[in-house]
C-alpha cells in the first residue's frame, strides 16, 4: 500500500495527473467566500521543520488549514530536536500526538524515507537535503499546465546549480513522467557524476537552447558555491548562466519563466525578468497552496491514499 | 587440556585425518589415531585451517563500550574462526602511546578468545600532524608492528614518507587508509550515478586511488612496506598490480563487504549500508574478486566497525560509517570466492591466516598445519548454512549489513593454542 | 454500469423508461419547474456531476426552448463533503462550476439523476453553504427511488421508482452512455 509521498518517482503518470486535476478543483476554493473544505475534519498534519523554510512550511500549513486539518508546526529550533533527541524519538513522539501526517522538510537527504519507516501515518517530503521536493515539482507542473495548456512536450531548460538541487531532482523525474523534454544547462562543475543517465539532455550553453524553450527554470545559486570552487565569480556566472533582460528577449512570444524561490536577484536572473510578464513566480507561490490541498486530500482524504509510495 | 579433534580435512583437501594438540601445538596428524588421555572432539569432516587473522578490526575500547568492549569483540572474532585480530588505533583515548596499547594487549590476553595485536596511531591523536611515538609502542609489550590512522588518511605526502621510512628501524608497516580528504569533504557514499539520484554527496574512487598511487611511490622511493587498507575500487587493484610488477613491497587487503555488496543498497537511506571506504559498483567488486583470486589483494580483513545503535538508527547523514564483520568474514569469502572456484581452501588460510599473520608480523599464527606448530586452528563446515542475526550475534552491535542472509558456511570450532574457544558453533 | 453478458446469474436489467419517455419527463420537469418558480426568473440550476450535472443544461435547455429564458446553470462536486470519504480511496474531484452571477439570493436548484440515501444531497447543500446564501434551495431529480436515510425530499421528481437495496438503478444518458434511458438491475 501506498501512502507517502517521499520522492517524484513515486507518482506514476496517472497519479500526477490525479494530484493536478485535483489541485485545479481546489484552487476554486481560493475565489470563494468560504476559504475552507471540511474535508480533512477531526485528521492531524504535523509541520515538522528542521530547516527554515517560512514559505514552504506556510503553504502547507495554509493547505492543511484550508481542509480543516488541525496543524501542530513543529520547529527543530527550541524543541527537544535541538537537545540530541533523534528523529526517531521525535517521530514517534508525534504519533503518539495523533499525526496522521508528518509534512517534513531535512537537511538531511533521504531522512522522509527513514521517517517513513518508523511511523504508521503518511510522510510528505517537503525538501530532503539535495535528494528531493516533490510537491515543489508537482507545483511547477501545474503552473505549466495553467500558463501553457499541457505539460507534455513541453520544453523545459532548467538552468543553474543542478548538483545541489532537490528542486531540480524532482522536476526532471516528475516532468520526463509528465512527458515535458527536459535539459539542463550549468556549468560542468554543476552537474552531477551520472548526469547522463537522467531523462534530460544536457547543456554548457544557455543561449544555445533558450530560444527553442517554452519554460525556462531559473535554481538559486548560492554564493557559498564560489567558496568550493564550482564557479570563479558571481560577475562570471551572471554572464554565462544568468537570465538577464538580453536573454530573455530571445524567449518566444509565450514561453515563461519561471523560479522556485527564494531567488539571487542579479544573480541567477535579472530583477526586470523576475518581475515581468513571462515571470510565474507569484503564481507559483499561489498554486503551491492548491497543489498540497491535492496532496494532502489524496493522501489522507479516504480510507487509504490514492498516490504515492511505500518506503 | 590436550584435544584429539577427528575427521577433519586439512584445507579441505583429501581423507579425513584426526588432530592430537597436546600443550597448545599440534602433536600428531594421522589417522586412526587412540584417545589416549585427549579429550575427544568429533571433527564431523569438516574443513581444518589455521585459525583466522584479521589486520583491520575495532574492538572499541577504550572509550565506546557501548559499542563494543575487547570481551565481546574477541568473542565475536573467535565465533568467526578468527585466533588473533588487530585492533586498530582509533580509540578514545587514540592508541598512539605504549600505555595505551599495551592496556589494549592485556584486554585481550584477559578476555582469552583470541589474541589481540594493537595497531599503533601514526600520528599522535590521529590529527595527521605530529608523528607518534612509533618506536615505543614497537618495544611495549604489545609489540606493535602494524602503524595505521585508519578512519583517516595520513594525507600529508611529507609526513607519510617520513612514517614509511621510520617504521624500518622495527620492521614495522604503516596500513593506510586511503582517502584523499579534500575529494572526499562532506562524503556520504560511492560517486556515481546512484549518489546522484539519492542527493548524497559523493566519495569518488579517485580519492582513493590518488593516495594509493603516491604511496606506492613513496614506498619505492624509502624502500619501505606499505599496506592498503579496504581496497575498495577496480583502479586501486590495478594501481596495486602495477606496483607488485616493479617488485615494491606493497601489500593490500579487501574486506568482505567490498566483496559482495554494492552502492545501490544506498538507496533505502538504511545507514547499515554506510561504510567508509563507500560500498562501489557492481564492476568494483568483480575487480576486487579476481584481485583477490589472483593475489594481488594479499588478504582479506573485516574492518569490523560496531557501532551502537544510536549512532545507526539515525538519518544516512548523521549514521557513523561502519559494518560489524567478524562473525560473517568466512561465509562472505565462501560465498564469494570458494563456492564459485575463485579460491580454494588451502588459498583461503593464505588470505585470511598466514599472509595476514605476515604482514602483521605475528608470531605464532598463519602457520602451517604441521606438527610442531602451534595449535592455533578453526574448523569450518562446508553444508552447514546459516541464517545472519543481528539479534544474536556476539559482538555488541546490530550494524551487520547482512541481516537475514543466509551463508553457505560455519565455524564449527576454534582452538587458541589449543585450548578451544568455540565449539559446535558456540562459546567454548 | 455494464454486465457481464455471458453470466448466467445475471439477470437482464429492466427498462424503466425509455429514451422517449426520459425526454418527456424532462420536458415535464421543465414546465413543473416553471410553474413552481413563477418564471424561473431567479433560478440557477446546479447539477451533481456527472449526470445531474447533464440533467441541468437540459433543464435549462428546456426551459429556453419553451420560454426563451436563459437559466444560469453550472455544477457542484460534492466530494469534498461527503460523509463517507473515509469509507474508500479518495475519489477523483468533479468539477465546479458557478455561474458568474453567484448564488446569493437566487434561487438555487440542485439537480441529480437518483435520489437515494439523501447523502449526496446533504453534502450538496454544505457545499452550497461555503459558496455563498441563496434565497431558498430546491430540488430536482430524474428518479427517487427511496431509502432515505436524511430527511431530504425532492421539489420535481421524474418517476418514482420503489426498489429494493439488492436493485440498482442506471441512469443513461446520451452524453454519457450513448442513448437516454433508465434500467433497474438485480444486484449479485
Ligand atoms: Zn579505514
Amino acid at each position: 500500500m501506498s501512502r507517502h509521498l517521499l520522492s517524484a518517482a513515486d507518482l506514476t503518470r496517472e497519479d500526477a495527473l490525479l494530484v493536478l486535476d485535483t489541485a485545479e478543483e481546489m484552487a476554486l476554493v481560493e475565489e470563494r467566500t468560504v476559504k475552507k473544505l471540511p474535508t480533512l475534519r477531526g485528521r492531524t498534519v504535523v509541520n515538522l521543520f528542521f530547516e527554515d523554510s517560512t514559505r514552504t512550511r506556510t503553504s502547507f500549513e495554509l493547505a492543511a488549514k484550508r481542509l480543516s486539518a488541525d496543524v501542530i508546526n513543529f520547529s527543530a529550533k527550541g524543541s527537544s530536536v535541538s537537545k540530541g533527541e533523534t528523529l526517531k524519538d521525535t517521530a514517534l513522539t508525534l504519533e503518539a500526538m495523533g499525526a496522521d501526517a508528518i509534512v517534513i522538510r531535512h537537511a538531511w537527504s533521504g531522512a522522509p524515507v527513514n521517517l517513513a519507516r518508523w511511523v504508521h501515518g503518511s510522510v510528505v517530503n517537503a525538501g530532503d537535503g539535495t535528494h528531493e521536493h516533490p510537491t515543489q515539482a508537482l507545483l511547477d507542473a501545474f503552473t505549466m499546465r495553467r500558463r501553457l495548456g499541457r505539460v507534455e512536450g513541453l520544453k523545459v531548460t532548467i538552468v543553474g546549480d543542478v548538483l545541489h538541487s532537490r528542486v531540480a531532482r524532482s522536476n526532471v523525474l516528475l516532468l520526463s513522467t509528465l512527458g515535458a523534454d527536459v535539459t539542463l544547462v550549468a556549468p560542468p562543475t554543476l552537474l552531477p557524476v551520472g548526469v547522463e543517465s537522467w531523462p534530460a539532455q544536457v547543456s554548457y550553453d544557455l543561449d544555445a537552447v533558450l530560444a527553442k524553450s517554452d519554460v525556462v527554470m531559473m535554481l538559486r545559486v548560492q554564493r557559498e558555491r564560489m567558496g568550493a570552487a564550482y564557479f570563479p565569480s558571481q560577475r562570471e556566472y551572471a554572464r554565462r548562466y544568468g537570465l538577464d533582460v538580453r536573454r530573455a528577449s530571445a524567449l518566444h512570444d509565450d514561453a515563461v519563466v519561471m523560479h522556485p524561490g527564494p531567488m539571487v536577484r542579479g544573480m541567477e536572473i535579472a530583477p526586470e525578468v523576475a518581475d515581468g510578464v513571462r515571470s510565474t513566480i507569484v503564481e507559483q507561490v499561489r498554486n503551491g497552496v492548491s497543489v498540497r490541498m491535492a496532496v494532502l486530500y489524496l493522501l489522507l482524504g479516504g480510507a487509504s491514499p490514492a498516490i504515492g509510495g511505500d518506503a | 587440556m590436550n584435544y584429539l579433534v577427528r575427521d577433519v580435512r586439512p584445507y579441505g583437501e583429501g581423507e579425513p585425518v584426526d588432530v592430537r594438540l597436546v600443550d597448545g601445538a599440534i602433536a600428531e596428524i594421522g589417522t586412526g589415531l587412540s584417545d589416549g588421555d585427549s579429550r575427544v572432539y568429533a571433527g564431523g569432516g569438516a574443513v581444518l585451517l589455521p585459525g583466522l587473522v584479521d589486520l583491520h578490526t575495532h574492538l572499541r575500547e577504550p572509550g565506546r563500550e557501548d559499542a563494543e568492549t575487547v570481551e565481546t569483540g574477541t568473542l565475536a572474532a573467535a565465533l568467526g574462526g578468527f585466533t588473533a585480530v588487530h585492533a586498530m588505533a582509533n580509540t578514545d583515548p587514540v592508541a598512539d602511546t605504549a600505555g595505551v596499547v599495551e592496556q589494549v594487549w592485556r584486554l585481550g590476553q584477559e578476555a582469552g578468545h583470541c589474541d589481540v595485536a594493537p595497531v599503533g596511531a601514526v600520528t599522535v591523536g590521529l590529527r595527521g600532524e605530529q608523528m607518534a611515538e612509533l618506536g615505543t609502542m614497537a618495544d611495549s609489550a604489545a609489540r606493535v608492528r602494524v602503524f595505521s590512522d585508519d578512519g583517516t588518511c595520513v594525507s600529508d605526502a611529507s609526513l607519510m614518507r617520513r612514517a614509511l621510512e621510520y617504521v624500518k628501524a622495527f620492521d614495522g608497516v604503516i596500513a593506510q587508509h586511503a582517502q584523499e580528504p579534500r575529494l572526499t569533504v562532506g562524503a556520504q557514499m560511492n560517486e556515481g550515478v546512484v549518489s546522484s539520484r539519492l542527493g548524497l554527496t559523493g566519495w569518488p574512487a579517485v580519492a582513493e586511488e590518488a593516495v594509493i598511487a603516491r604511496d606506492c611511490l613513496l614506498a619505492a622511493h624509502v624502500g619501505s612496506r606499505l599496506h592498503v587498507c579496504h581496497v575498495s575500487t577496480a583502479g586501486s587493484v590495478e594501481l596495486i598490480r602495477w606496483a607488485k610488477s616493479k617488485g615494491w613491497d606493497v601489500t593490500a587487503e579487501v574486506t568482505p563487504h567490498h566483496l559482495v555488496l554494492t552502492d545501490d543498497l544506498a538507496a533505502s537511506y538504511d545507514p547499515v549500508f554506510k561504510v567508509n571506504p563507500p560500498l562501489r559498483t557492481a564492476a568494483d567488486v568483480a575487480a576486487l574478486r579476481a584481485g583477490l583470486a589472483d593475489g594481488t589483494i594479499d588478504c582479506v580483513a573485516t574492518d569490523n566497525a560496531p557501532h551502537a545503535l544510536e549512532d545507526k538508527e539515525a538519518e544516512w547523514g548523521a549514521a557513523l560509517p561502519g559494518m560489524t564483520g567478524l562473525e560473517t568474514a568466512l561465509g562472505i569469502v565462501a560465498e564469494t570466492m570458494v563456492l564459485p572456484g575463485r579460491l580454494t581452501w588451502r588459498q583461503v588460510a593464505e588470505r585470511l591466516s598466514s599472509t595476514p599473520a605476515r604482514i602483521g608480523r605475528l608470531e605464532g599464527h598463519g602457520r602451517p598445519l604441521a606438527v610442531g606448530e602451534p595449535a592455533n586452528l578453526c574448523l569450518v563446515d562446508e553444508a552447514a548454512p546459516w541464517t545472519v542475526d543481528a539479534a544474536t550475534m556476539a559482538t555488541r552491535s546490530r550494524n551487520t549489513p547482512f541481516a537475514g542472509r543466509s551463508l553457505p558456511v560455519g565455524v564449527r570450532a576454534t582452538f587458541l593454542r589449543g585450548t578451544p574457544t568455540v565449539l559446535d558453533g558456540a562459546p567454548a | 454500469m455494464t454486465a457481464a453478458p455471458d453470466d448466467p446469474v445475471q439477470t437482464p436489467p429492466k427498462t424503466v423508461l425509455s429514451g422517449a419517455d426520459v425526454a418527456r419527463v424532462v420536458d415535464r420537469m421543465a414546465h413543473e419547474l416553471l410553474e413552481k418558480t413563477a418564471g424561473a426568473s431567479d433560478v440557477v440550476l446546479l447539477g451533481i456531476p456527472t449526470r445531474g450535472a447533464t440533467l441541468a443544461r437540459r433543464l435549462a435547455d428546456r426551459v429556453r426552448a419553451f420560454e426563451g429564458l436563459v437559466v444560469p446553470t453550472g455544477c457542484l462536486d460534492t466530494t469534498l463533503y461527503r460523509d463517507d470519504l473515509r469509507l474508500k480511496r479518495p475519489r477523483p474531484l468533479e468539477q465546479t462550476q458557478i455561474p458568474p452571477e453567484g448564488v446569493d439570493g437566487a434561487l438555487v436548484v440542485l439537480v441529480d439523476d437518483v435520489l437515494f440515501s439523501g447523502r449526496t444531497v446533504r453534502a450538496a447543500l454544505d457545499a452550497l453553504a461555503d459558496l455563498g446564501r441563496p434565497r431558498a434551495v430546491q430540488l430536482a431529480v430524474l428518479v427517487d427511488r427511496g431509502h432515505r436515510e436524511l430527511p431530504i425530499r425532492a421539489d420535481y421528481v421524474g418517476k418514482n421508482i420503489p426498489t429494493s437495496l439488492r436493485e440498482s438503478v442506471h441512469v443513461l444518458l446520451i452524453e454519457h452512455d450513448g442513448r437516454d434511458g433508465v434500467e433497474l438491475e438485480v444486484r449479485r
